[in-house]
């Protein structure tokens, strides 16, 4: 059986993976990536979970969850903020150069 | 047309993954994981990689806190490069967003309300952000956390207060020398150990505030490092109004 | 079913939820009000997964930072999607 926690991330990257295809503005698009950051987040973190057990922190006795996807997706997160700023800087200056967001308009696509 | 398309494709999409995700239990007890192989030794362990880093850490850094034994101890060379990745960012925003006459156009204020309540709560988040990454290897929370806490600190002074500006010299300043601390302390352990980021101060006792060896020193520089590169960015992306 | 899997699944639907509309919405400031939201979910999920390190992270990061530099970025910019 399959479960909710990864149907629930696994929606998550597919709704950012729409969002990369279908979208046509640059900040929309950003905001997809992030969407799939975080799925793909959570996905880690639900693989590493076990049941009837406690936080890694070793001042109370028992069964503890897995603390390596813990470790990567700390530092992932941080670097997924500063990236994402990143890329909107990147398309400030696209809109300053050109006065628009959409794609299309930006490659000189007709519709 | 195309964005039936796009529906279509990410239908595919979560179909794949959760076909691929139907055999990775839930909430396994970590017996069941496969061991792990220790090029060293050229031998499989007995137990598995998470069982080991819980079973022996305490004893090999001195932290109660796991995660902040694996990001720091075990894995800290790797979080070197990550603290890396966050400057060269921080670069990119604030050469991308680099404005040479800051246009100063007349800004409203904000009521008293806000300026004083932010004014009054700027000290505490800033208290408690540092209590986070001091803190990190006995309770929940560390360097990451903690420097985002103190950037959030100076997003709500920004918020606040329209022509706050925080000095992007002293914030270059602080994060260099939380940087070169970082390294410092590394190569310190490999002149002494012949590793990088050996931890060479002594352990304590485990669950007192001054114990770990250097896993603190490290964690309060990443810390630091991480709030001002976060505040140099929400600097950056506030500077291009006009 | 215990209390753990109902919540599990309220916020999860929840979570899924606010992502299409921060997919659907015109208004570029509402998507970015929707990732919020989002995240705050997502770091509530990150504390029942036993994840409390992960859930200040993303509390502080996703909901208040990320959404302040993307409504930075919007402010500097335009507003609607075409």
């Amino acid at each position: 059986m399959i479960q909710y926690y990864y149907l629930g991330s696994i929606a998550l990257i597919a709704i950012g993976m729409y969002i990369v295809i279908a979208k046509r503005n640059l900040i929309k698009i950003i905001l997809g990536l992030d969407i799939m950051d975080t799925g793909v987040n959570l996905l880690f973190i639900s693989i590493g979970y076990v049941k009837n057990a406690t936080a890694p922190i070793e001042n109370v006795p028992g069964p503890y969850v897995d603390p390596i996807p813990q470790a990567l997706v700390l530092t992932a997160i941080v670097i997924g903020v500063s990236v994402m700023a990143l890329a909107l800087s990147i398309a400030i200056g696209i809109y300053k150069k050109t006065g628009t967001l959409e794609l299309d308009e930006i490659l000189g696509v007709k519709k | 047309m195309k964005k039936a398309l796009a529906i279509v494709l990410a239908i595919l999409i979560f179909i794949v993954f959760a076909l691929a995700f139907v055999k990775i239990p839930f909430g396994e007890k970590m017996s069941t994981y496969p061991h792990y192989y220790n090029p060293i030794t050229n031998q499989t362990s007995n137990m598995s990689l998470p069982q080991h880093y819980l079973t022996y850490g305490k004893n090999d850094t001195g932290a109660t806190n796991m995660v902040t034994a694996i990001v720091v101890d075990y894995r800290g060379f790797d979080t070197l490069g990550e603290v890396t990745v966050l400057f060269l960012a921080s670069t990119g925003v604030g050469s991308l967003m680099y404005v040479e006459n800051k246009v100063k156009k007349k800004v409203r204020r904000s009521n008293a309300v806000v300026e004083t309540g932010s004014k009054l709560l700027f000290g505490f988040i800033i208290l408690f952000g540092a209590y986070i990454f001091i803190h990190g290897h006995l309770t929940p929370g560390g360097g990451f956390p903690g420097g985002a806490v103190i950037a959030s600190a100076f997003l709500l002074l920004y918020l606040a207060y329209p022509k706050f500006h925080a000095k992007h010299e002293k914030l270059s300043v602080s994060e260099s020398i939380a940087g070169l601390t970082f390294v410092i302390v590394g190569l310190i352990g490999l002149i002494i150990a012949g590793y990088f980021l050996y931890n060479f101060l002594p352990f304590g006792l485990p669950t007192y505030l001054f114990s770990a060896g250097v896993i603190p020193l490290i964690y309060v520089a990443i810390g630091v490092k991480v709030g001002s590169e976060l505040t140099a960015i929400v600097d950056s992306m506030m500077g291009v109004r006009e | 079913m215990d209390l753990f899997t109902i919540v599990s699944i309220i916020l999860i639907i929840i979570t899924v939820i606010t992502a299409i509309i921060a997919a659907e919405m015109k208004d570029l400031l509402s998507a970015a009000i929707a990732l919020g939201i989002m995240s705050l979910i997502v770091s509530i999920l990150f504390y029942m997964l036993q994840a409390p390190d992960v859930a200040i992270t993303e509390a502080a990061i996703g909901a208040a930072l990320s959404m302040a530099v993307v409504i930075f970025a919007i402010r500097s910019t335009e507003r609607w999607e075409k």
